[in-house]
């Protein structure tokens, strides 16, 4: 299997480094825990972590310590409240202050988009009469070149020292398919410096290219391949195991307070070596208890052109 | 909890907010009541209605209540499923969107919208999760729809942030924006129905049954316009209140 594939240990060590800017996408769906869990294990600092919602993986890693900022568009738990440790470091910089940079949704996705396409910024139809660019002065007003001199706001294009993403399949390459939501994994990844794929399975190459409109990550960018089934808990990957909501409800309470925060990261990240340790420990029926039926997509014709088309017919035939 | 009436407080505004639904087609929708609202719409006045989730789905058929706009059962048995950029830039920016609903922590007279802080965004009292998709959808979407329960707290004089713009104030002004949106045109709370006036100010049109101006006087900042001819909502039919309790949200979730 070589090719690129490593441990989770190995690419966080590799290739996370103190200071960094990180994103670890992944909208609701397909969200890497596992990693956020390896680099508060390794005791990462100083990191300027990304994400349109930094739902509760930021959280943790943020009360492990690992952050100095937050760059982002939508802070709570999904459905659920509150980001607890989140809102006490900006509250009350409880134990510390943590830096922010807020924008949208559309602000961010267009930040990657920028950053992918190696753009200086990218203009969008928002912001208007919003106090947001007030607080974040990185969001700018801009006006069209053209004749209409139509007015916009700009926004800076994010460009990650390391981008993380989880998706369902990759080859050994890092050539990746991910199929349900896609949030801005593609372009999360393409804005990057440095590349790690995290996959519930690592298949053959013919296997990806069966289906090549699926690929959404070309090993041409990645630079790890992780093998590591079940690393979005609690978040989820389609067809494989659902969001565990019970989780993120529970998640709630575990944040209210810094010490059962503290003491959930001991049990759960600290004293486990790895995301194998969290799979056993969380216990096989829990896992059971996510599997979703199967609900298979139907086949599509690629067409085979390693032969002429038309049949026995000679090519250059048929006409009359 | 269900009232001397026979329903709740959250099952009138699900009702009264679905009948606003009629005759919309493309309809941006959030998790919790808005998702209540959008089904109920499905089955009742509106049967052709898109659902859009921000999470990049279109025409999503879920099959349970979904906790969070990212569910898998979004996606299941969905016409399209796209990228965060499409479904901002094609969907959203171009006009697609006929109705979106939005929810506040603190809205004023003219359907301004803060989700962002209470107190000061340097040093806030509550940071609350921000923008989100809010700020472009109130700035693209057509018709901006708010269902919310309205108190002092959250029906204020003057908001802390403005995180998603209303109406201005100035008829005039809103006119030249350029922008598809304009401020919420409806906004459901537990005691009544609000649309704006020819300023923008949020006028009361309809007090649902049981509740009274002065109830309403009393669970907010400001003094609120009122129309000549306020007109009581019509109660949930045992329809509706049967396609909620059965069907949408059996085990009473958001409507207990």
């Amino acid at each position: 299997m070589p090719g690129k594939v490593t441990t989770m240990q190995q690419a966080i060590a590799d290739l996370v480094r103190d200071g960094d800017t990180v994103a670890i996408e992944g909208f609701t769906h397909l969200i890497c825990f596992a990693a956020g869990h390896e680099i508060v294990r390794q005791g990462k600092r100083d990191l300027t972590l990304c994400r349109m919602t930094p739902d509760v993986i930021y959280d943790q890693m943020v009360a492990g310590g690992v952050a100095r900022k937050l760059v982002f568009s939508w802070l709570g738990n999904p459905g659920v409240g509150s980001l607890h440790a989140i809102r006490r470091r900006v509250e009350s910089e409880d134990p510390g202050p943590l830096e922010i940079e807020e924008y949208s949704h559309f602000g961010m996705v267009c930040r990657y988009v920028a950053g992918a396409a190696n753009l200086p910024f990218f203009p969008i139809r928002s912001y208007f009469e919003s106090d947001l660019p007030k607080a974040n002065p990185r969001i700018v007003p801009v006006t069209s070149p053209y004749e209409d001199g139509e007015q916009l706001y700009a926004v800076p294009p994010l460009r990650p020292d390391v981008t993380i993403v989880q998706a369902q399949r990759a080859d050994a390459n890092g050539d990746s398919q991910i199929w349900g939501l896609l949030g801005c994994q593609k372009e999360a990844a393409f804005a990057a410096d440095r590349v790690i794929v995290v996959v519930e399975e690592v298949v053959d190459e013919s296997i990806i290219r069966r289906d090549p409109n699926r690929t959404v990550i070309p090993g041409l960018i990645v630079d790890a391949v992780v093998h590591e089934p079940y690393a979005c808990h609690p978040s989820f990957a389609q067809g494989y195991y659902d969001r565990d909501n019970a989780f993120y409800l529970g998640w709630d309470e575990i944040a209210r307070e810094a010490e059962t925060l503290e003491q959930w990261l001991k049990e759960w990240v600290y004293d486990l070596s790895s995301h194998s340790d969290y799979v056993e420990k969380m216990g096989a029926e829990h896992w059971e208890r996510l599997t979703p039926a199967e609900h298979l997509s139907g086949e599509v014709n690629y067409g085979d052109y390693s032969m002429p088309p038309g049949g026995a017919a000679p090519v250059g035939g048929g006409g009359s | 909890m269900t009232s001397r009436n026979g329903f709740s407080k959250n099952e009138m505004m699900i009702a009264a907010s679905a009948r606003q639904l009629e005759g919309e087609r493309v309809c941006f929708v959030g998790v919790g009541l808005p998702n209540i609202v959008c089904s109920l719409a499905q089955r009742t006045v509106s049967p052709e209605l898109d659902l859009v989730f921000e999470s990049g789905v279109y025409g999503a058929q879920p099959a349970r209540l979904p906790l969070s706009i990212g569910d898998p059962t979004l996606v299941t048995g969905s016409t399209a499923v796209t990228s965060m950029f499409e479904l901002f830039a094609y969907y959203l920016q171009a006009g697609l969107i006929d109705v979106a609903f939005l929810g506040a922590a603190q809205i004023d007279r003219f359907g301004n919208i803060n989700t962002t802080v209470i107190g000061d965004y340097a040093k806030p009292k509550v940071r609350l999760p921000g923008s989100g998709g809010a700020v472009e959808i109130a700035i693209n979407a057509r018709k901006i729809f708010v269902i919310m329960r309205q108190s002092q707290r959250s029906f204020v004089e003057r908001i802390h942030f403005r995180t998603s713009p209303g109406h201005s104030g100035d008829p005039a002004h809103d006119s030249s924006r350029g922008w598809f949106g304009s401020g919420p045109s409806v906004v459901v709370t537990d005691l009544g129905i609000y649309e704006p006036d020819e300023t923008g100010e949020l006028t009361l049109v309809s007090l649902h049954p049981g509740a009274t101006l002065e109830d309403v006087r009393e669970s907010m900042g400001w003094e609120p316009k009122v129309v000549g001819e306020v007109v009581e909502t019509p109660s949930p039919t045992e329809d509706e209140l049967r396609l909620i309790r059965e069907e949408l949200d059996p085990d009473g979730i958001y409507t207990k």
